[in-house]
């Protein structure tokens, strides 16, 4: 799933850099806050962040490595992102997501270095926050059980993926290198995609389910299950009334929710205008066909191994317009949020 | 000079957050220059009063006193050089990309720096013969060399009392010996919390119980071991065929 | 990908491509793979002239070009990607030996095949002469926050402990008879994930308490600074910079 240099053009590329550094920046100081102090220790340093993060990470950079057999030889692997924001929280999530990248990039010369950005951006940063705006929104909703945690792992894995697709697709409409007919090859990438994240929602579901059974007070996506009912107010631990929202609620986090929906029901409004064109569907087919020899190698993950075996028309202009304006608006929505968010967090700094 | 002693816990007593208690009134004194096993079986509270001894667990009754410094946040930088905890799995306790660096973490988190670090680190991988291995990697060294490293890590602040979580286990018997060999060489109090049995006879001139987070027996290792009633109330069992009397 | 980072690229030897502060050597490779995903598709010449630039550098670390393409394996999928675009991008055909192709196709497959492998070769290099160790040094010196580096230093020294932890899971399921073959087996493996991760967990909390018991106060003492002469970083500079006058000369010819 990696992108190599040369994919997207340079000024692309540097955006998409400037995004994921804001990200990881912003990631940095809401890591802290979910790795919390070690029981007994708080105060004197306190922070777990490094050891914490850098040991997530580790795991993360070794259950990608965890190979799951599909059928005769072929087997995918999970991304992890999903996994991550659900375990440790999404903040802890995008750092260690990046990090992995980061020293994949360095390291194994896996990812390309003017493509870290992009890929930080689309694996890291879209994919855990999609998967963690889901799946904390299904935990509100549905009856506080769980049951409902690994049934929204699974919903929020499951969309997390093609919501990357759709989000390395847009990065490609603006930036990509060769003109492919787009609106058919977000068709092909959300397509295809959904069926990897069919593997990777089971797989996370699975894996959610392992942990809750046996440490469910390391999931921090169902903290709201087991910790005793507190409120979080201005700073002081307050007898929650039992009916009361999760505590981890509150003003930011309802906005960030809000858009980042907002960005998925435009993602999802793009894909549906692109799936319109007619012979989407059956292409797709043909696409897994042929991609199921590439595949072996690949592993299940790579949206390029499967990506762009698409239609001939030029529909470029509008395809690339509608990419323009859903990168434009999921970026301000996602920056606004995260101003919004910083904002608030310094000021309860500072109070 | 008659200084304090190394340790002294009084009275301590602790539950964790979700209620479970396991101290119950612990009272345990460490001479300075002594070695002294801690024995007692799974359970019994032996690594809750490890983390009492630097600070990193507080809050409950009784006080701990290190070198005549009581453990508390006023203090826990200067106790926690004193204080030099080796955990049961090196590779928790070296978390450095080198050993250099592992061993320098210590003093320089103590504000040491340039040349002096160097020495104080040189100094302690000496002590247990690893000098050679400053640059590598932890996790390429062998188990036994690990533990040493971690030892290390420890000696190079010149703590008051070193604290061993089952120095012994998982080591090969030449490692084993190695490492009784350095501990025998060091000129510091030792507190050494183990289920080896004969390793305690071996090293430890006193040995002490604790059984059901209390201090349960106090006296000399050979004693406590050949006292089988005592022993078969505390689930402590000497290793087949090994008779504590017959070791010189 | 599937896997693959078991190996770590790093070669030991002696050069004077080994000896370079890390932190230049970061900023010459970020510097050479910029210039180069700059250049014009059509400057053909230019990325040969690339390709030698890296050439002279493997020659001058050392590494042998077996050792080097080997590496470069881990484009392939974009290679199955590449090659698939002269047949599916829209626009004037051209016919190769009976096939009929897409020109913009073909350019597209040329601009990612030739940028791409430029900077997998560019990386390999980067890491086959830098130890982890001062890899990490040199990001830090370029001012990636301490925090992420210490993240990353903690990764990649438990990279191996984590990855150990699960092959011996994998080796006591095998010895209790289980073969993992589809679907049907996710639940087991899933099992040794959530088993992984907690462990991976427990252990950076006993990792805190380590650091903890040593003084640790939420700053990382920083021991060693990697520092760069001037000549250093000229030395460096030479890759990106005959890059760029390269690249300028693709853009004007």
């Amino acid at each position: 799933m990696h992108v190599p240099d040369g994919f997207i053009n340079a000024p692309v590329s540097a955006v998409a850099g400037v995004v994921a550094a804001g990200a990881v920046a912003v990631s940095l100081r809401g890591a802290r806050r979910e790795l919390g102090g070690a029981p007994g220790a708080e105060g004197h340093g306190g922070d777990r962040t490094a050891p914490l993060a850098g040991l997530v990470a580790a795991f993360v950079f070794a259950v990608q490595m965890l190979n799951f057999p599909v059928a005769a030889g072929t087997s995918g692997h999970l991304l992890g992102g999903a996994l991550a924001a659900i375990l440790v929280g999404p903040w802890t999530g995008v750092l260690c997501i990046a990090v992995v990248l980061l020293m994949q990039g360095v390291l194994f010369a896996d990812g390309g270095l003017t493509a870290l950005g992009v890929n930080i951006t689309v694996m890291g940063v879209v994919t855990v926050v999609v998967a963690y705006a889901l799946f904390r929104g299904l935990v509100l909703l549905l009856p506080r059980t769980r049951a409902s945690v690994t049934a929204a792992s699974f919903v929020a894995a499951l969309v997390s993926v093609p919501a990357a697709a759709a989000a390395f697709t847009l990065v490609y409409a603006v930036g990509g290198t060769t003109d492919v007919p787009l609106p058919k090859v977000l068709t092909a990438m959300v397509g295809v995609h959904v069926l990897i994240g069919i593997g990777e929602a089971v797989i996370t579901m699975l894996t959610v389910g392992a942990v809750i059974a046996v440490r469910p007070d390391l999931v921090y996506g169902a903290r709201g299950l087991t910790a005793p009912l507190k409120l979080r107010v201005d700073g002081e631990l307050v007898d929650a009334v039992p009916a009361a929202a999760p505590a981890t609620g509150g003003s930011p986090r309802k906005l960030w929710i809000g858009g980042v929906v907002t960005a998925l029901v435009l993602a999802g409004f793009v894909s549906f205008y692109a799936s319109a064109s007619p012979d989407g569907l059956e292409k797709v087919a043909a696409d897994q066909g042929i991609d199921a020899k590439a595949q072996e190698h690949a592993a299940a993950g790579s949206p390029l191994a499967d990506y762009g075996v698409e239609g001939v028309e030029t529909a470029r202009l509008s395809g690339g317009l509608a990419g323009v304006i859903g990168v434009g608006a999921t970026l301000a929505v996602g920056t606004g949020a995260f101003w919004v968010v910083r904002r608030r967090r310094a000021a309860a700094l500072e109070a | 000079m008659t200084a304090a002693p190394s340790l002294e816990v009084h009275g301590l007593a602790y539950a964790y957050p979700d209620g479970h208690q396991a101290l119950f009134g612990v009272d345990l004194t460490v001479g300075r220059g002594e070695r002294v096993a801690l024995l007692g079986p799974n359970g019994a509270g032996k690594t809750t009063l490890v983390l009492h001894l630097n600070g990193i667990l507080t809050g409950g009754a009784g006080t701990v006193t290190v070198a005549g410094l009581p453990v508390g946040r006023k203090h826990l930088a200067e106790i926690r050089r004193k204080v030099g905890i080796v955990f049961q799995d090196p590779d928790d306790q070296l978390f450095m990309p080198t050993v250099r660096e592992d061993v320098a973490f210590g003093p320089a988190a103590a504000g040491l720096r340039g040349a002096e670090l160097d020495a104080a680190v040189r100094r302690a991988l000496d002590r247990v013969g690893m000098a050679e291995y400053a640059d590598r990697p932890p996790h390429h060294l062998s188990f036994g060399q690990r533990r040493r490293v971690a030892v290390a890590t420890v000696l190079v602040m010149e703590p008051e009392i070193l604290v061993l979580d089952e120095p012994s286990s998982n080591l090969d018997p030449a490692s084993r010996r190695e490492l009784a060999d350095i501990l025998r060489g060091l000129d510091v109090t030792v507190l050494m919390v183990t289920h080896d049995l004969p390793y305690a006879l071996e090293l430890c001139p006193r040995a002490v119980i604790l059984s059901e987070g209390v201090i349960a027996a106090d006296g000399p290792t050979r004693e406590i071991l050949t006292d089988e009633e005592l022993m078969a109330r505390h689930r402590l069992e000497l290793p087949f065929g090994f008779v504590p009397s017959s070791v010189a | 990908m599937g896997a693959g980072h078991a190996h770590r690229l790093y070669r030991h030897a002696h050069s004077p491509v080994h000896e370079l502060p890390p932190h230049t050597k970061l900023a010459a490779v970020l510097g050479f793979v910029v210039v180069v995903v700059s250049t014009p598709r059509e400057a053909v010449w230019a990325f040969a002239g690339y390709a030698l630039l890296l050439a002279a550098v493997a020659a001058k670390a050392r590494i042998p070009a077996g050792f080097l393409l080997k590496r470069l394996l881990i484009e392939v999928p974009f290679v199955a990607f590449a090659l698939l675009m002269p047949f599916v991008v829209p626009g004037e055909r051209t016919t190769v030996l009976g096939v009929s192709l897409s020109v913009p196709g073909l350019w597209g497959a040329w601009n990612v095949l030739a940028k791409g492998t430029l900077g997998v070769a560019a990386s390999v290099l980067l890491a086959s002469t830098t130890e982890l160790r001062a890899l990490l040094l040199g990001l830090q010196r370029l001012k990636l926050p301490p925090l992420l580096v210490q993240i990353a230093s903690f990764m990649i020294r438990y990279g191996d402990v984590i990855t150990d932890e699960m092959r011996r899971m994998s080796v006591a399921r095998r010895s209790r008879g289980f073969e993992a073959r589809g679907v049907r087996h996710w639940g087991v493996l899933a099992k040794s994930a959530g088993a992984l991760f907690i462990r991976s967990y427990e252990r950076g909390e006993r990792v805190h308490l380590a650091m903890l018991s040593r003084g640790y106060t939420g700053t990382m003492p920083v021991l060693d600074e990697a520092t760069a002469t001037r000549a250093q970083w000229a030395y460096a500079a030479a890759l990106p910079l005959t890059a760029l006058l390269i690249c300028l000369l693709g853009w004007t010819l």
